[in-house]
């Protein structure tokens, strides 16, 4: 295909690059802290979450460059996975009902 | 950028203007990066559906779960610590994309040694991630005893979940090197300057080819910050 608009296209100086790389470490280091001093239960996956979280928008936002695209696409993009969380919903009550059974049957019934 | 792109609105009115134009609905959007995020949203959906199954299995199980600390621990200097390899594996890969990102922007900016030396390294981070899973999976089968239908730590479905998610994810990284090494040796020879027509496709391409390869590479990082999060720490 023909490229109608040979655009000049601006980029970033390489810094913001650097910066959000070493933000990656920096959330990645803490993600493994949380494993290696062994934090347990809710504050071990509040913390999981919050960095998996911070990483991905880092990621999505600047090296994808998603926050300079056009809302467009990124509607596009990013609402068919609120999806996910109804999935997720679903399979939660599925697993709950499963491992209910499983207790009755398997556990009580033997 | 271009200069009729640049009065379009901006914001929720700029979109429902590009979306009611009647023209192309993803302006200042080459037909090539749309389609590789639609076909990256695709894969999220995939992926998603792996780590969701992965979520039931293990809600739903009555025997425990092993305890991912321990089993890809690493015996070093006579000290067990814990996820050594992974966290490693980690920090391999993002700097990976570190380096990507980086390539994205000489490219852009038509610095093509500097682009192609980027894309080298980002190969190079990539191969290197493979051949520590490779390392992984080769201790875990021979060493641990683990297979896809048992395994020696608890719940049976850990070996399938282990090597469905981790492999699915390692063939995504394996075919990222590969292109990228193609991308890396059309960049050092300048074919996106020259015009010159690809091998497989023959239509001319430029820059924006490596943005797009970019897009790819940085999604096969975010998928492992998932994998990372649910598989090995939760």
């Amino acid at each position: 295909m023909a490229q109608e608009n040979k655009q000049e296209v601006t980029t970033h100086k390489i810094g913001i690059y650097l910066w959000i790389w070493g933000l990656l470490f920096v959330f990645s280091f803490f993600s493994y802290m949380v494993d290696y001093l062994n934090f347990e239960g809710l504050l071990r996956w509040t913390l999981i979450v919050a960095f998996m979280f911070s990483k991905a928008a880092l990621i999505m936002a600047i090296f994808m460059h998603l926050y300079w695209e056009r809302w467009a696409i990124v509607n596009v993009l990013l609402w068919p996975m609120s999806f996910i969380l109804v999935f997720i919903g679903i399979m939660v009550a599925e697993s709950e009902y499963t491992f209910f059974t499983r207790l009755i049957y398997f556990v009580v019934g033997s | 950028m271009d200069h009729v792109t640049d009065k379009l609105p901006k914001g929720f009115s700029g979109l429902t203007h590009d979306l009611g134009s009647d023209q192309t609905a993803f302006k200042k959007v080459p037909w090539g990066k749309a389609m590789m995020w639609i076909f990256l949203l695709s894969d999220t959906f995939i992926f998603s559906c792996f780590l969701i199954s992965l979520m039931t299995a293990r809600a739903s199980t009555t025997v425990e779960w092993p305890n991912a600390s321990e089993v890809f621990g690493l015996h070093v200097f006579g000290v067990e610590v814990p996820l050594l390899l992974i966290a490693i594996m980690t920090f391999v890969l993002i700097t990976s994309s570190g380096t990507m990102a980086i390539a994205v922007k000489f490219g852009y900016e038509k610095k093509r040694k500097l682009c192609a030396w980027f894309l080298l390294l980002t190969a190079l981070g990539g191969l290197t991630f493979v051949g520590m899973q490779a390392f992984e999976w080769t201790k875990l089968i021979f060493h641990e005893g683990i297979r896809p239908w048992s395994n020696p730590f608890g719940a049976a479905q850990f070996g399938s979940f282990f090597f469905m998610v981790t492999g699915f994810h390692g063939t995504h990284v394996s075919i990222g090197v590969i292109f990228l090494f193609i991308m890396a040796r059309k960049t050092w020879r300048g074919d996106f300057d020259a015009g010159r027509r690809g091998f497989f496709t023959s239509m001319k391409s430029n820059y924006e080819a490596i943005e797009i390869m970019g897009l790819y590479w940085h999604f096969v990082d975010l998928v492992w910050v998932f994998i990372f999060a649910f598989f090995y720490l939760w």
